[in-house]
């Protein structure tokens, strides 16, 4: 089947500059956690980042990204997360709330003793964030989610890390935020969130209209690069032929 | 072979639990629950409980039950569904007393607890909330020229484990074919007595050692349940009943609605319950042929 090249759709956008968060980590876990961030991490490892390893989500290691039975592993829970441990791995986690530190919030909306809404609980992001590089993927960029102070903080900002001393700060770095709209990053003096980037087709107001808090804004905010002819190949004919990106950032 | 025989029906091990006691369950989210002996806890009086879990469905039943004194958990999930409804509902009305842990606090606390240890130093939870929501958490300072400040995660000790395995033998011996057991062999060299139950009882096992993770002298009893695990998985022997978690799930939004599913699947025994559990799938699968014409 002969497909026309069209551009690239939104969320192939994003798949890309999720797949950007591990360029250059060598051979990490890299693990994820909804559509788009597993989709990207595969791209990442059929591209540019043939060291990278990649889970199939439960406990075996996929030696071939495009073949689930094609197993180089084994790590269950427990060594999974004596790995996260060491260190060797980059997550890119989501988050109900995040604040411009990098405060995430995936316990409960409203006070923690009783909340208005309980969500998942902590997982792992307490100990993952003081472990190794962490990113977060925001499948739609909004003030609910952008917020001044997360109600309960379960993965670990860049001012509490700091706070809370140099065992907690020693292996902390939140590499990137990639949402609907734009990539952010922490590279700041006081690493507070700074708009990195914008999608095609997004303007810097809007972004900035959809952060409830202060955005540090460049005077010159790039683009953010549009996916190859072979990534858009991948993304569309190998990795996610039914469409399910589509479904977590409509076009 | 021997006379090392720890079977014990599910109404026997229920007999054994006490109100206030502190239940491990084994298990990850709705993934090879116990579930079977959750539901035989269900059938009797059992109150107060501290339950620990990598919590699913397990938490969800007895919390709904108002069987929980305090639940300890680093989440609550049952993975195709993120937000377990019981559990959300309970924190929401602030009727569940609840010990938030980090998963990596969760693993060396089990761990501290089976090596007979009061705590585990680990770096996971330092900066975040987890600490100043629980005020028995403490900072350990390594006496080695680091000088590291670590949370001690205390030992997570219990009176039972209640774990589910897809193969075991009478003595208690377990083996996990799935592809993950979890925290599960540790949560039985934790507690002070574990109950296992199982898909199948073997007189040998097949397969690697590497699986055979459960020791009987870490047993006390041992429990047949076939589907035992149902509606979470229990891989290979079968996947989750994902239609029959849409039902439950449903149920759950709805006091009404969860009366009648309680008295649909739970009034009755383990006999009665798979029994309930085949008419609703046949149901489902009349409803889908007939979607389908």
């Amino acid at each position: 089947m002969t497909r026309t090249a069209t551009a690239a759709t939104r969320a192939e956008v994003c798949v890309v500059a999720c797949a950007e968060a591990w360029r250059g980590d060598g051979e990490v876990l890299a693990a994820t956690a909804g559509t788009v961030p597993a989709l990207a991490a595969r791209l990442a490892r059929l591209t540019f980042g043939p060291e990278l390893l990649l889970t199939d989500s439960e406990a075996m290691l996929l030696a071939d990204p495009e073949d689930p039975t094609h197993i180089e592993g084994w790590l269950p829970y427990r060594r999974h997360l004596s790995l996260a441990a060491r260190g060797r791995r980059h997550m890119m986690m989501g988050a109900s709330q995040l604040d411009r530190y990098g405060n995430q919030n995936i316990s409960c909306i409203g006070p923690w003793e009783r909340p208005a809404r309980q969500l998942l609980g902590a997982r792992g992001a307490p100990s993952n964030t003081v472990n190794h590089p962490v990113s977060y993927w925001v499948p739609r960029h909004s003030a609910r989610v952008f917020v001044e102070r997360v109600d309960t903080v379960s993965g670990v900002g860049f001012d509490r890390a700091a706070e809370a001393g140099p065992a907690a700060a020693r292996f902390h770095g939140l590499r990137r935020v990639v949402t609907d709209l734009a990539v952010l990053d922490f590279a700041t003096a006081d690493h507070r969130m700074r708009l990195a980037s914008v999608h095609p087709g997004v303007d810097v107001p809007l972004v900035r209209e959809r952060t409830g808090f202060e955005l540090q804004v460049p005077d010159e905010v790039p683009t953010t690069r549009e996916p190859g002819a072979e990534e858009l190949r991948l993304i569309r004919e190998v990795l996610d032929p039914g469409g399910a990106r589509d479904r977590e950032v409509p076009a | 072979m021997s006379d090392l025989d720890k079977r014990l029906t599910t109404e026997e091990f229920a007999a054994r639990i006490e109100s206030g006691m502190t239940v491990g369950i084994g298990g990850w989210g709705s993934r090879r629950k116990p579930m079977a002996l959750v539901r035989a806890l269900l059938r009797t009086n059992v109150k107060d409980l501290t339950v620990l879990s990598c919590g699913g469905p397990d938490v969800g039943l007895l919390a709904a039950a108002g069987r929980i004194g305090k639940l300890v958990a680093p989440f609550v999930t049952l993975d195709s569904v993120p937000l377990e409804p019981h559990f959300r509902a309970a924190r929401e009305s602030g009727a569940l007393a609840f010990e938030e842990w980090d998963e990596s606090m969760f693993l060396w606390g089990l761990t501290a607890a089976a090596h007979r240890l009061p705590f585990m130093p680990v770096r996971g939870g330092l900066g975040s909330d987890v600490p100043r929501h629980n005020p028995r958490l403490r900072t350990v300072t390594s006496p080695y020229d680091d000088g590291e400040e670590l949370l001690a995660a205390p030992a997570l000790r219990m009176d039972v484990a209640l774990v589910h395995v897809d193969r075991a033998d009478v003595r208690g011996n377990g083996q996990f074919r799935g592809p993950d057991p979890f925290f599960d062999d540790l949560f039985t060299e934790a507690a002070e007595r574990t109950y296992l139950s199982c898909e199948q009882l073997v007189e040998r096992f097949e397969g690697p050692p590497q699986s055979l993770l459960v020791q009987r002298q870490n047993v006390t009893g041992v429990l047949h349940t076939p589907r035992g695990a149902h509606f979470t998985s229990c891989a290979p022997d079968y996947g989750r009943d994902e239609a029959f978690q849409r039902a439950y799930v449903r149920a759950a939004r709805d006091p009404q609605a969860w009366r009648a599913f309680e008295e649909r699947f739970l009034a009755g025994d383990e006999d009665d319950y798979r029994r309930a559990v085949d008419d609703l799938a046949e149901e489902t699968g009349s409803q889908r042929k007939d979607a389908s014409q």
